[in-house]
Parts: structure tokens; sequence; C-alpha cells
């Protein structure tokens, strides 16, 4: 959290020797707050001041980065709690996880599987970020095969999961330098995994069994060890209890700037869930509250779709206009005597004429006019919906010579407008649609040329 | 040793209005139980800073004909349930649904408008074959609307139903039903904060009392506009909880409805690959949609898939476990 014009001061020498450029010290902590100026225009800090400084502007929840290249990715960083304050800004790394007692076919068969899926989104290609591999075996030399059988498939970062140091340590040469996460420090070993992550140069995870105190005993504990880069387990499994956790930790950085939880999170909603569905459903939480990471034990398309919709929804940002790009759209391959509608490029009004007239299995074309992100009523309203807006874009987007007709068809809700469009679009004939998406269909079905 | 964290906690001033639907023969409807929701003092189970006196609760959506243009996903699930509206709610009631929403197409499966004697005797076939409170939907055209909740309001006299939707073009008329025959109203409005407060404002100055209005909020499924929802949501329910009487209604989410309308919960082929099998897809579709609107204060979810509400029930029980 920055710190106040007043804070800095106090941590300035006060001799007003001017030489920044400003005529006092606090002036020049006021352009300090400001960030209008660097700290370094002042000669005389001294070194704790610098220190001090530098801690304040650090992010409340600390930016790591794992992997490398082109499948690198990084969490935390993120500022606000709820998404309509700013944005959230690093997706949770979805991942799933491997066992290192899994026969060599199977986890050969999931490492490939999750290295190539990849499914599209408006526009955006959705993949997964990471593999977690388990030390099950409690076996050094397994577990540093399986890594290096893993990584021989993909070059997505690991996971590496293991109480043993050794076992980590084993596995983390087999790596391939991609910059995995190592899982977990405790209570019981956190000295021999701190020393691991250090001669690696990776980071770390931090699993507290007995609550946040015991997590921030810890942290403080490996941040004196000199590891920085930290990922948090609370230790909670169930929904409600690591709803209240995941909370707590978010709030305490942010509000609090509470350092030794300033850390993304590490989240299993497999380990208590008794089906695939209630995974899907505590992953779902992880993605709305406050996860950084989501290791997942089962892998299906059919659910890893919805679950990286749901990533991809949550984490956009919130002060975009609600609107798409006016233009042209297609339903159903559409040819030129297909029925042509029209309607405004609110998202939501988009995303309902769109999944009807997809849903109705009819070939249609949707003229999708800018009229500023506004729904049809209200834009119609506001002046952003009217003969002239239609009748440009009819003429704009040169819709016509996709056609053998010249029929368009506006929303019930503005039949007001047939008259004045037909004048500002001589030769064409307006037709009234109905008011709602909903009955769009059915309007199809019955539509002439 | 180590010192203790600090919680922060936040100092709600406000709280949901607690709104009660159904009323049983005491109480001069038929419902053998009532449903209460609303209460909360907190953000969506949070208990370490709040009170959640009611768990939210899940409906099951009826409709007054056979739903020929549903998901075949959903056609299947349900078979010939869904070709009676008494058979289909009983079914409901048997799954584990708290409430049946019943929505009223207004058309029979020819295309034809139902009369509204048509609609009270559907109305109450659905009331005698279960004895869940129950919510009634028109089919959302004003007039049709009209028409149909103010025959239905007559009919089912004194069973505190909920009906909706009251928009702010069209709400005087069904408010004024549900007032004169005891039922509670559904407030709609598109995903925006000063529009619900000002649609509360519209049906509490006709003397309706608020402990008797539910909040649509409008609700994008998955994919289809779910972060709107989302966000609206939490804003309306942080200004409740700090003192805005006018957000502070219990939300209901017509969750199955958006969810079931989408391509990916409709279509088994001429999609990529990736999507996966449809059942599963879109009954995923369903649970995460309803789950994301759960953690946004969702009061009431109204589902389609028999599937979904077990998953949900489980995920409310394991929510509200404190
Ligand atoms: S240069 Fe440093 S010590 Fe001198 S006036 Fe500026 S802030 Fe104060």
């Amino acid at each position: 959290m920055a710190l106040s014009g007043l804070e800095i001061y106090k941590l300035l020498p006060k001799t007003n020797c001017k030489e920044c450029g400003f005529p006092t010290c606090l002036a020049f902590a006021m352009k300090l707050a400001a960030k209008q100026v660097e700290l370094d225009a002042c000669p005389y800090v001294s070194a704790e001041a610098k220190e001090a400084l530098s801690a304040a502007a650090a992010p409340p929840i600390r930016l790591i980065k794992l992997g490398s290249g082109r499948r690198e990715f990084q969490i935390g960083n993120e500022t606000v709690l709820f998404r309509h304050e700013k944005t959230f800004f690093n997706k949770p790394g979805l991942a799933l996880r491997i066992k290192d007692t899994e026969p060599a076919e199977e986890i050969t068969a999931k490492v490939e599987t999750v290295h190539t899926y990849g499914v599209e989104r408006v526009g955006i290609e959705m993949t997964f970020n990471a593999i977690a591999i388990e030390n099950a075996s409690g076996d050094a030399d397994t577990f540093a095969r399986t890594v290096a059988a893993a990584r021989a498939k993909t070059d997505l970062p690991f996971v590496l999961m293991s109480n043993r140091a050794e076992a980590l340590k084993a596995a983390l040469a087999q790596e391939g330098g991609h910059k995995p996460l190592l899982y977990a420090a405790t209570v019981e070993n956190w000295e021999a995994m701190a020393e691991v992550a250090k001669a690696g140069g990776v980071s770390l995870a931090v699993r507290s069994r007995d609550g946040l105190d015991e997590l921030a005993d810890l942290t403080t504990k490996l941040s004196n060890a000199g590891i920085a880069d930290l990922v948090l387990d609370p230790g909670s499994r169930d929904l409600a209890g690591s709803l209240a956790q995941l909370t707590q930790i978010r709030r305490l950085a942010l509000k609090k700037n509470y350092r030794p939880l300033g850390y993304p999170i590490i989240t299993f909603p497999g380990e208590v869930a008794s089906s695939e569905e209630e995974e899907v459903v505590a992953a779902a939480q992880y993605v709305a509250k406050y996860a950084g990471i989501i290791v997942l034990d089962h892998f299906d398309p059919a659910v890893a779709y919805p679950l990286l919709t749901l990533r991809l929804n949550i984490y956009t940002d919130p002060q975009k206009p609600i609107s798409v790009d006016p233009g042209i759209y297609e339903f159903n391959h559409p040819g030129a005597d297909s029925p042509l509608l029209t309607t405004t490029n609110f998202s939501l009004t988009y995303f309902s004429v769109a999944g009807e007239l997809d849903g109705s299995g009819i070939p249609s074309w949707l003229l999708v006019c800018d009229a500023e992100g506004m729904s049809v009523l209200t834009a119609w309203a506001a002046g952003k919906f009217d003969a002239e807006t239609i009748a440009k874009a009819v003429k704009t987007t040169g819709v016509a010579e996709k056609l053998n007709h010249r029929k368009l068809t506006i929303p019930g809700h503005v039949a007001v407008l047939s008259g004045e469009l037909e004048d500002e679009l001589p030769g064409w004939e307006i037709q009234v649609g109905p008011r709602e998406a909903v009955d769009i269909p059915a309007y199809l079905k019955v539509w002439k040329q | 040793m180590p010192g203790t964290v600090e919680i922060p906690k936040e100092k709600w001033t406000g709280a949901i209005r607690q709104v009660t639907l159904g009323a049983t023969a005491d109480q001069g409807g038929s419902r053998a139980r009532t449903v209460t929701v609303g209460g909360e003092t907190t953000l969506p189970f949070l208990f370490f800073e709040g009170a959640i006196p009611n768990p939210p609760v899940i409906a099951l959506e009826v409709q007054d004909s056979y739903p020929a243009d549903w998901s075949p996903v959903l056609l299947q699930a349900w078979g010939d349930a869904l070709r009676d509206p008494a058979t289909w709610a009983r079914k409901a009631e048997e799954l584990g649904a708290d409430l049946i929403m019943l929505r009223l197409r207004g058309v029979n499966s020819n295309g034809q408008l139902t009369t509204t004697a048509q609609a009270t005797a559907t109305v109450r076939a659905v009331l005698q074959a279960t004895g869940l409170p129950v919510i009634v939907r028109g089919p959302g055209q004003a007039e049709r609307d009209n028409e149909l909740l103010v025959a239905v309001a007559e009919a089912a006299a004194g069973e505190r139903l909920a009906l909706g939707l009251c928009e702010d073009k069209n709400y005087r008329t069904i408010v004024a039903a549900a007032l004169a025959h005891g039922h509670l109203v559904i407030a709609s409005s598109p995903i925006d904060v000063n529009l619900a407060k000002q649609l509360n404002i519209l049906i509490s100055d006709m003397r309706m009392p608020l402990d008797r209005v539910l909040m649509d909020p409008t609700t994008g499924a998955l994919g289809y506009g779910l972060e709107y929802t989302y966000s609206v949501m939490e804003r309306l329910r942080i200004a409740a909880l700090t003192g805005d009487s006018m957000t502070q209604q219990p939300m209901i989410c017509f969750v199955g409805e958006e969810s079931w309308r989408q391509k990916e919960s409709r279509a088994a082929s001429g999609v990529p690959a990736q999507w996966g099998d449809l059942e599963k897809r879109s009954v995923t579709w369903e649970i995460v949609t309803a789950t994301t609107l759960l953690e946004s204060g969702a009061d009431i979810v109204v589902l389609r898939h028999p599937k979904t509400v077990g998953v949900i029930r489980n995920t409310i029980r394991k929510l509200m476990a404190q």
C-alpha cells in the first residue's frame, strides 16, 4: 500500500536543502506520494528510508511467475476484492494433477491431453496452464523419473508436490529449468524446503495445517530466510471454510497491507470432492473467489470448457462498455434469400438475439447497429437507435450486396420507426419483428421473402 | 511465537429483508410448508462476520405446455413428465426442489393462445400436485402477462404465490393483483443497481410491503453476460448491507432458462471437439452458472435439470456448514 506524503516526509532528512529542486522536504514528499518524482532526486535519503519506501511501493499481493517461454504465466498482483471496483488481472492458473504412482502410459496420455487442449471463445484461445505432479510413491527416484518423462512431453510449467525436500531436489534436476512451483513447505520441513527452493531459484508453496496464524508464521520465516516468491495454501478444503480463508487473506493483503499473507493462493478443489461435479463447484468458487492456482484431479473437455469460460468472464474488464462490435453477423450459414434482422450492440441484447437466431437452426443475417452499447429501448429513448442510425448501418456495411431481397426486420419495440426508415432506405421493406428475442424462432419460421 | 493474525471484519449496518413464499392452510393457503429467504447480515456465506438465517433455495421450472423447443438433454432427462404440468411439478418436488416456478408461456404446443381459464386451471393443477410454494411467471409480454396473472392471482387467492415479472414499463397491474389477493411479486430490472432500486421504490409506492418483493437482477448465463449479473448482484448486496433500504430484497436468478438457451447446452454436433460431451457440458454449464450466482448473493436459483438440483443442493449445504 502506498504511503501518504506525511508518512514519506517522516523518512526524509528534513533539512530543506532544496537540492531535489523543491523548496522543502515536505513538498518533495508530496510529489513522491503522487508518484510525480523519483526518490533518487534527493541525494541524502538514508538506506533504511529507501528500503521502507520501496517496500511500501511493492504490490500488496506479490506477483509470481511460473514456467518459462510461451507457457509462462503469472499470478498475484491483484488490487481489488470485487471485480466491479477495478478488474481482476492475472487469471488463476488451471492445472491437472497426476501422481507418480499412476501407470506410465496414463501419465503420458494425461500430459499430452492437457498440453494440447485449447478452446477458443470470442477470439481468445483458452488453455490450461500447468501440470501438478505428486510424489505419491514417496520415492525420490520414481518421482524424478516421472517428472523427466512428463517434461519430455510438454513445456507446461509444473507444480512439483512432495513433503520431502530430497524428492523435490531430485525432481527439480529433471525439470529442465522451466521454473516450477515447489509444494509445499510446512512446519516440519520448511528449512530444508527453503534450501531447495533457494538453490533452484524457484517459487515455493507454503502449507498450513492450523489456519492463518501458522501460515503467517511460516511465510515470515521463509521470507527472512531469503525466499521472496511464495504461494499460500491456507489449509481449508471445504467450500465454506476455504471461502472464508481466501476472503480473509485477500482482505488482509489489500486492506491491511499485511505482508506475511500478501501472496497468491493455491487450491485443490478435488481433495474433498466425492464426485466430479463437486470438484467443478469448488473450482468455480475458487475462480470467482481469489485463487491463484487451481489444481484439478480430473480432466474432461466438457468440464474444462465451462471452467475456462468462467475464468474468462470473471477476469473481463468490468469498465469496458457492455457492447459487441457493430457489423453483420451470420447464423446457420445464411444465403441471399435469408432474412435480415437488426438490433443494437448492447452485449446482452446481442447475446440473447444471437442465441435465439442460432438456436432456431434457421439461416439468418443480423445487422448490429452502433447504439453506444445500449439496449433497444434505452437506445431508442436516447435517440441512439433511430431510423438514421439503422439506415446508416445498412448503407455502410453494404449488407444489401449479400441479399437478393430488400427486407429488414426491426425489433418490435421500435415498430414506430418503420415509416421513417422506409423514407431513409428507398426500395426497402421494413418488417416489424417480435419485441422479445425469445419469440424470434417462431417469427423466423413464418418469415417469407 | 507468532502473533495472532487479526481478521478484518466488515461492520455491516443493513440486512436483507426476509420474504416468505407460500401459505399453509392456517395462513389462508394450501401449501404443506412455506419457504423463507433473505435475512442475511453478511456477504454470501461469510459466517465470520454476520448471520445467514435462511439458506438459499432451489426452484425447479415447470411450464404450462410441452417445451418442444428445450434442449434435447432436458427433454430426455424429464421424459413424459413434461407433458403434464401437475406430473412435472410432482416430480420436481420428489427431486428435492424447495419451490416450483411455473412458467405460463401462454401458448399451447400448436401455437394457439391459452385462455385465462386454461391458465388458472394449470395453476390449480400444479397447486394440487405439490405442497411446495409456487412462483408463477407470465409469457413476458405486457398485455398477456397482465391478463393471465390477474386471473391467476384471483384464482389462487391467499396462496402467497410470487408473481412476475414486474418491469418498469409494466408493474402496476401485477402489483395491484398481488396486493389484492395476498401474493408476492418479482421486480425485474436489466442488470443495473439504480434501475433495480427505482423499481422497488415504484412498487413500494403502491403500498406493497417490501417483505413481499423479490428482486430479479436479470441473469446472464455463463459465457453470456454472467459477469455482469455477478457484479451487479455484488454491488446490490453491498449496497443493501451498507443500509440502502431499497436494495434489501432477496434476489432470484433464472439460471436454468438462461443456461439452457445457449448453444453450449443444446448442440451435440457441429461444435468444436474441445467442447466435449453435450450432456456433461450442458449440465456443467447450469451448475457453474448457479454456483457463481450463489456466491454473489442469489437467494433463489431457478433450475431446469434434475441432476443440477442434487449438485446445487449439496453445494448449498456445504456452503452453509459453519
Ligand atoms: S533534497 Fe532531500 S533533503 Fe534536500 S530538500 Fe529535497 S528532500 Fe529534503
